[in-house]
């Protein structure tokens, strides 16, 4: 049947995408001590810095040595999680980009960040985060949002709760339905 | 047929909840129509040429008499008192307002169903064979996998935002009535030599402006292993599908750049990882979904009905709707029927509020409280007492919904094209009318036997024109409507493309062209067993094309 034509969009620069308010457990957190650095720039003393995982390739020993400041990755859309997973209990946090609402890359990201490479560092979704998509990403487990809203925690609420029920297994605290259907079997 | 439970219910409302709070944030303003579009997507609201359109999940094309009398009260309270079956299985409303959607599906809740995942780029609603559980060839019931696999893919979190949509169908048969290669995965039931169940795994298949049949990956998946499989294989497209052309970006198009062979050893290499884990299907869960789906009380009776047998000899019409309409039931003495949607002159797959109620009212008394919607835009009552098979036909014919042309000429599918639709070149709905009546000799068609025409009225082929014993495809050429013809498509599990014959045609000509070409096919037919498709593949285009360009 009619389908939705998408205009196409062009590729958007890592600087082009936007940033939200950043929030962890649902409350806005005023002052983030994380910087996002370029390829070139170095790590000022003393900070949590996160770079790019071309970066982290080329200076992975430097930057592993470094004994001040926390160490975060950014992982942009399409590129592949398997790149850093060796190093991923090294990363106190780990940003994954949205580049557009509807790019899913990083749910699948987060998923195997979680649930196959044992990350339990923060997970932070930035980008074009909106409201609708916040259940799905904590599923996913994801645990910070730069979240794009007018009210970001009110917005946060209602997304957190959204359905109280889930049908699958992601690695998050949902147990799915046809779990608690085997649970509930009653005596006849 | 399944009944939800609390979970289900849970889930249906709240999703009615968090829809209805999207529409008050756009209706106030606080959307905009750009960042409320994915949003309504997801939820089957499309804005079209004149309205918004609602589509509703019928999953698996099931259908209670209660669900049927609730969609009839929906097309007369909140639309102009019709709805539209589609290929999809599903049921459309052209005219809703954006304001009362909130209640509809407040409505839908109240018996069950929903709109959830009927657009979007996500997985949607899954279709199956229409006469499950009913046919004397099928091996296996696709319901209860298709009503797993729909749980599963609820709310998928992961693959909610998919490059494109994704569509799957399952067959439990031997004769995929289904189209499951035309699918974005295509599940085909069977039973291997030691009676285990296996499933073959057909991907990327697809219509569209780049059709594909699927190319089967994975010939012996158990059923433990649906789920994990599954996941595997929308975990490969979603990470590596195209999403920087939407005309690139369904799945059929990564099957396809890197060959079938490599696409399936990437998702086995996913599905290695995952495959002995939690996604393992636990058969308690698999014999819990199947009990829903357990036969009626289907009574013991002899293979021949008597009063079948008298009423056929008594009424010429009744002989010939029984003929074409009703198909041979795995249960003796019980027939499945199929309710034509394509009466002669008509919208194909359209009811009237009036019809629905007509169609519940008989399949309460005489199909266990059960119709099924088909993806060719028909109606069927699966489970019928050949004894009563002919006060089913005398309440359809009181309906005009006892067309006796099911699989003949006039059994057309067709997309809305440009009487609603916002992407279509050209009308659809105006030329299935025109060739209806070019055949409307009832006698003549059934001479004329299985010829299957599917129209769309643009490149997105809605209509399946891809896959028609002929296919008509609706072009823009120069602000006029123009129709190509393609011939020989198939979409049966010899599924196959047709091929576009030479120059198109203004509308006005597609009738007597189709006509040449039934006349020449009813010049080299063997006899009258041979049908077209099998008279077109056993003599070759060339002949058919001269005729139909009037050679």
């Amino acid at each position: 049947m009619a389908r939705e034509q998408v205009k196409r969009k062009k590729a958007v620069e890592p600087a082009e995408i936007p940033r939200g308010a950043l929030l962890r457990d649902g409350k806005i957190v005023p002052n983030d001590s994380w910087i996002i650095l370029n390829d070139i720039d170095g790590a000022p003393e003393g900070a949590d810095v996160a770079v790019s995982i071309t970066r982290f390739k080329a200076e992975r020993d430097a930057l592993l040595a470094r004994n001040s400041g926390r160490l975060g990755v950014v992982i942009a859309a399409g590129e592949a999680v398997e790149e850093i997973a060796a190093d991923a209990e090294r990363f106190s946090l780990i940003f994954v980009q949205f580049p557009a609402f509807r790019d899913g890359r990083g749910f699948t990201t987060a998923r195997l960040l979680r649930e196959r490479y044992g990350y339990k560092g923060e997970l932070r979704a930035s980008g074009d985060v909106l409201e609708d998509q916040v259940f799905y990403m904590l599923r996913c487990g994801f645990d910070a949002f730069e979240l794009i809203a007018a009210d970001p925690e009110a917005a946060f609420a209602r997304a957190s709760r959204t359905f109280t029920e889930a049908y699958q297994y992601t690695g998050d605290a949902f147990v799915p339905a046809h779990r608690k259907r085997a649970r509930r079997k009653i005596p006849e | 047929m399944y009944r939800y439970d609390e979970f289900d219910e849970t889930i249906v409302r709240e999703r009615v909840a968090e829809f209805t709070g999207q529409v008050a944030r756009r209706l106030s303003g606080e959307l905009t129509e750009d960042q409320f579009k994915p949003l309504r997507l997801m939820n089957g609201v499309y804005l079209q040429l004149h309205a918004y359109m609602l589509r509703i999940a019928v999953p698996y094309g099931v259908l209670s008499s209660r669900q049927l009398r609730r969609l009839a009260h929906i097309a007369r309270t909140y639309d102009k008192g019709y709805g539209h079956f589609t290929t999809r299985q599903n049921l459309q409303f052209n005219w809703p307002a954006l304001k009362d959607v909130p209640a509809i599906l407040k409505e839908l809740a109240d018996v069950e169903m929903h709109c959830i995942q009927t657009s979007g780029n996500c997985i949607r609603n899954v279709t199956a064979d229409h006469f499950a559980a009913a046919a004397a060839d099928e091996v296996e019931d696709p319901r209860l996998w298709s009503e797993i696999i729909r749980q599963w893919s609820t709310f998928h979190p992961e693959f909610s935002y998919l490059p494109r949509k994704f569509k799957i169908a399952v067959t439990g048969a031997a004769t995929d009535r289904a189209a499951v290669q035309t699918h974005d995965i295509g599940l085909h039931l069977r039973k291997d030599g030691a009676g285990v169940l296996r499933f073959s795994v057909y991907v990327g298949g697809g219509q569209g402006r780049i059709p594909y049949i699927a190319p089967l990956i994975k010939d012996d998946l158990t059923a433990e292993d649906l789920l994990s499989y599954l996941e595997a294989t929308l975990r490969v497209y979603n990470r590596h599908g195209r999403r920087d052309n939407i005309h690139k970006a369904r799945i059929k198009i990564l099957v396809s750049s890197l060959g079938a062979e490599e696409f399936a050893r990437q998702v086995d290499a996913e599905w290695a990882e995952i495959k002995d884990g939690v996604l393992k299907l636990p058969e308690e869960e698999v014999e819990r979904i199947r009990a829903y789906f357990a036969p009626p009380a289907f009574e013991t009776l002899p293979a021949r009905s008597e009063a079948f047998e008298q009423a056929k000899a008594a009424h010429k019409d009744f002989a010939r709707w029984t003929r074409l309409n009703a198909h041979a039931h795995k249960i003796p003495g019980y027939a499945m029927a199929t309710i034509s949607l394509k009466p002669i002159g008509g919208v194909p797959g359209d009811a009237s509020d009036v019809q629905m109620e007509a169609v519940a009212a008989i399949a309460e008394r005489y199909s266990f409280d059960e119709a099924r919607v088909t993806h060719e835009q028909n109606l069927v009552l699966p489970h019928v007492n050949q004894d009563d098979l002919f006060a089913v036909w005398t309440a359809l014919k009181a309906h005009d919904l006892a067309t006796p042309n099911a699989g003949l000429v006039s059994d057309i599918i067709a997309c809305p094209g440009l009487d609603y639709c916002d992407l279509a070149n050209t009308r659809s709905i105006n030329i299935a009318q025109a060739i209806s009546e070019k055949f409307a000799d009832l006698e003549r068609q059934e001479k004329i036997g299985e010829l299957k025409i599917k129209i769309s009225g643009c490149i997105n082929a809605c209509g399946h024109h891809h896959v028609g014993h002929i296919g008509i495809l609706g072009v823009d050429k120069h602000g006029e409507e123009f129709y190509q013809i393609l011939l020989g498509g198939r979409a049966d599990e010899k599924a196959r493309l047709g091929k576009i014959s030479g120059k198109g045609m203004a509308g006005e000509a597609i009738p007597d062209a189709i006509e040449r070409v039934v006349t020449r096919y009813l010049a080299v037919r063997q006899d009258e067993n041979e049908r077209f498709i099998d008279a077109f593949e056993r003599v070759g285009a060339a002949t058919f094309e001269e005729a139909l360009h009037g050679a």
